[in-house]
């Protein structure tokens, strides 16, 4: 399997994961070990910066887990710089997975303040992944001002409601020079499998892992979920058809 | 300027609360194998044709909680600063006419109530007064914040309404949440519980809310008392205002909390009655038609109960609470607002919701945000 890579770091595994809503941060640390993952979000406002023996960071020290703060909770472009600065400082990693979400409800991305952050947060040395809508046209703005990856959402976050976007993933993936990485409302390791085999770098789950009834279990099911998939589209996967095709049904007049 | 007081105001106390006692069997069963429930079939889940089927609530609420907010819960405990207050509110022991001494913290004692309430684990606090704005106003509360913010990731207030400048000036100040219980929606009855001071203008109270949100506070606490008239109509009015306030201020966050009345120093006994029956079919139906909006229960209710509710729809708990201000480090035995019923310590709390699968949350926001 090809690995990938976002900006010059090399990524074997392409479940990447995120560490809320888990009943317990030794449940979170073994069901995160065993996905295989080896990008972990963590929310800036979940994490005590001033204190190094910080209860999540703990948990999350592990020579395989690369950090990914996030900034979520933050409703403006000016409040999630502040909050990357923040999390530089404090998690020793300029990566930074922007989220910039106004909307408490349904915790839906601005793409009018995430452009403006991307585009001010590149200039500052950050790798940004922006968490975004599945816009097509956004995807290739953020492009152009230097985000290491796009996030397309495949539904609203936490929904587990599956590739609801997917007409809308399918251009974004087709038009992208960067690696596309399926954030939100992927609900069942088929969806994953089906992000990956439609030719998504990767895919960011959460809720699904951490609110299963088996959240280790459920990890691995990830892993290979994301494995399977990746093979598929590296396999070239033969058309679909509705109806089966006799061999020439029109043409066969000409043999 | 749009309120909630322009849709208010085309409601019927009376009428509400016949429709909702008039729902069937057949209204409760559609509104739990609907998707996108409405105020119709909130009316439904509140009403007495929906006791028998609480069981089936409480799974749905459950679930629809857990999908949201995950296997967490978020603590928080009050900081009472002050007991002084003009209004006469007939239930409440800070009530003007109950004639005991007043305490409102000073600087030193704001600092020894943080040290006490920092070593038990809080990082996000409630601020709590009477209404005394010549003492306790806007400038005592800019002070406070500016004393406490260092010290916490998240701080909240429930005390008088104020005007939309003056949350424009203590929201830089960390202000993250303001609580404003309505108490009840039954504006005859409002008057009666509250005849004297400025809480008895029941309308500036009602469009507190409105305030807030054109003052772009990140959450807005809702609720009424229950005890003071009947609960299922003030409930509707809870939720009606709820959903205008999510469509309107779209940017806020938004939690309930549904405090039965508790016995206190000079108040009156509860005119309504709500069994625990009917608490839980209440946190279910809020969760039923709102899966975002946080649910808070405080230690008003009895330790059993919350042991047995945190799993129902319930997002953030306080614990270890003291109601008087200086009560937990500066004056122990000042005049406290209610008695408490669960007065287990905050670590014993942690560990009843780790022993029920939940992971104790004590910072979910940065006060550098």
């Amino acid at each position: 399997m090809q690995p990938l890579i976002i900006a010059g770091h090399t990524f074997t595994s392409r479940l990447f994961t995120g560490t809320g809503k888990f009943s317990s941060l030794q449940l979170m640390e073994a069901a995160l070990l065993a996905s295989g993952s080896e990008l972990v979000t963590v929310a800036l406002k979940r994490v005590d910066l001033q204190n190094e023996a910080d209860d999540m960071l703990q948990h999350l020290h592990h020579p395989s887990f690369r950090l990914l703060p996030n900034t979520s909770g933050v409703r403006t472009a000016k409040e999630a710089i502040y909050a990357a600065q923040l999390a530089r400082e404090a998690m020793e990693t300029n990566w930074l997975k922007l989220e910039i979400h106004p909307d408490p409800r349904y915790l839906l991305p601005d793409p009018v303040e995430t452009l403006k952050a991307a585009e001010e947060l590149v200039k500052m040395g950050f790798v940004v992944l922006p968490y975004v809508h599945a816009d097509p046209v956004l995807c290739k703005r953020l492009e152009a001002v230097g985000t290491a990856a796009v996030m397309p959402l495949g539904a609203p976050i936490g929904s587990n409601k599956g590739l609801k976007t997917i007409d809308f993933l399918e251009i974004i993936i087709e038009q992208s020079n960067i690696p596309v990485v399926i954030d939100a409302g992927i609900g069942s390791p088929s969806d994953a499998a089906k992000a990956l085999e439609m030719g998504a770098d990767a895919v960011l789950v959460n809720t699904a892992i951490a609110v299963s009834k088996n959240p280790v279990i459920m990890a691995q099911a990830f892993k290979q979920a994301v494995i399977a998939g990746r093979m598929a589209y590296e396999a070239g996967l033969a058309p679909a058809h509705k109806e089966a095709i006799a061999s020439s049904p029109l043409i066969g007049f000409l043999d | 300027m749009s309120s909630f007081k322009n849709i208010f105001d085309q409601y019927n106390w009376n009428e509400i609360k016949e429709s909702i006692y008039a729902k069937t069997t057949a209204d409760v069963e559609q509104a739990l194998h609907t998707h996108k429930r409405t105020l119709e079939d909130f009316k439904a889940l509140l009403s007495p044709a929906a006791l028998p089927y609480l069981e089936q609530m409480a799974q749905l609420s459950r679930q629809l909680t857990q999908q949201r907010f995950g296997n967490t819960m978020q603590l928080y405990i009050p900081l009472y600063l002050s007991n002084e207050c003009q209004n006469i509110c007939t239930y409440c022991g800070f009530s003007l006419d109950n004639k005991i001494s007043r305490k409102t913290l000073d600087h030193s004692e704001i600092l020894q109530e943080v040290a006490a309430i920092k070593k038990m684990g809080y990082d996000h606090v409630l601020l709590v007064t009477g209404e005394a704005s010549q003492t306790v106003g806007v400038d005592y509360f800019k002070q406070a914040l500016q004393l406490i913010r260092p010290h916490f990731a998240n701080i909240s207030m429930e005390v008088q309404p104020m005007d939309e400048a003056e949350y424009k000036e203590l929201i830089p100040q960390g202000l993250h949440a303001v609580l404003v219980y309505q108490e009840t929606y039954h504006r005859e009855d409002y008057k009666l519980h509250h005849p004297k001071g400025r809480k008895s203008n029941f309308d500036y109270r009602l469009e507190t809310p409105d305030r807030l949100g054109r003052a772009g506070i990140h959450k807005i606490g809702l609720g009424v008392l229950i005890g003071l008239e009947d609960w299922r109509t003030d409930s509707f009015f809870t939720a009606l205002h709820l959903q205008y306030l999510e469509r309107t201020y779209w940017q806020t966050k938004y939690s309930l909390s549904f405090p039965r009345l508790r016995p206190c120093s000079g108040g009156l006994p509860p005119k309504v009655e709500m069994n625990d029956r009917e608490l839980v079919q209440l946190i279910c139906a809020y969760r039923l038609l709102d899966q975002e909006v946080e649910l808070s229960l405080s230690t008003r209710e009895s330790a059993r109960f919350r042991d047995n509710v945190v799993k129902l729809g319930i997002t953030a708990l306080s614990a270890g609470s003291k109601t008087n201000p200086g009560g937990y480090a500066a004056a122990v035995s000042s005049l406290e607002q209610f008695e408490i019923s669960d007065e287990r310590a905050a670590s014993a709390i942690a560990g009843m919701l780790r022993e029920q699968g939940y992971e104790p949350v004590w910072k979910d926001w940065d006060a550098g945000f």
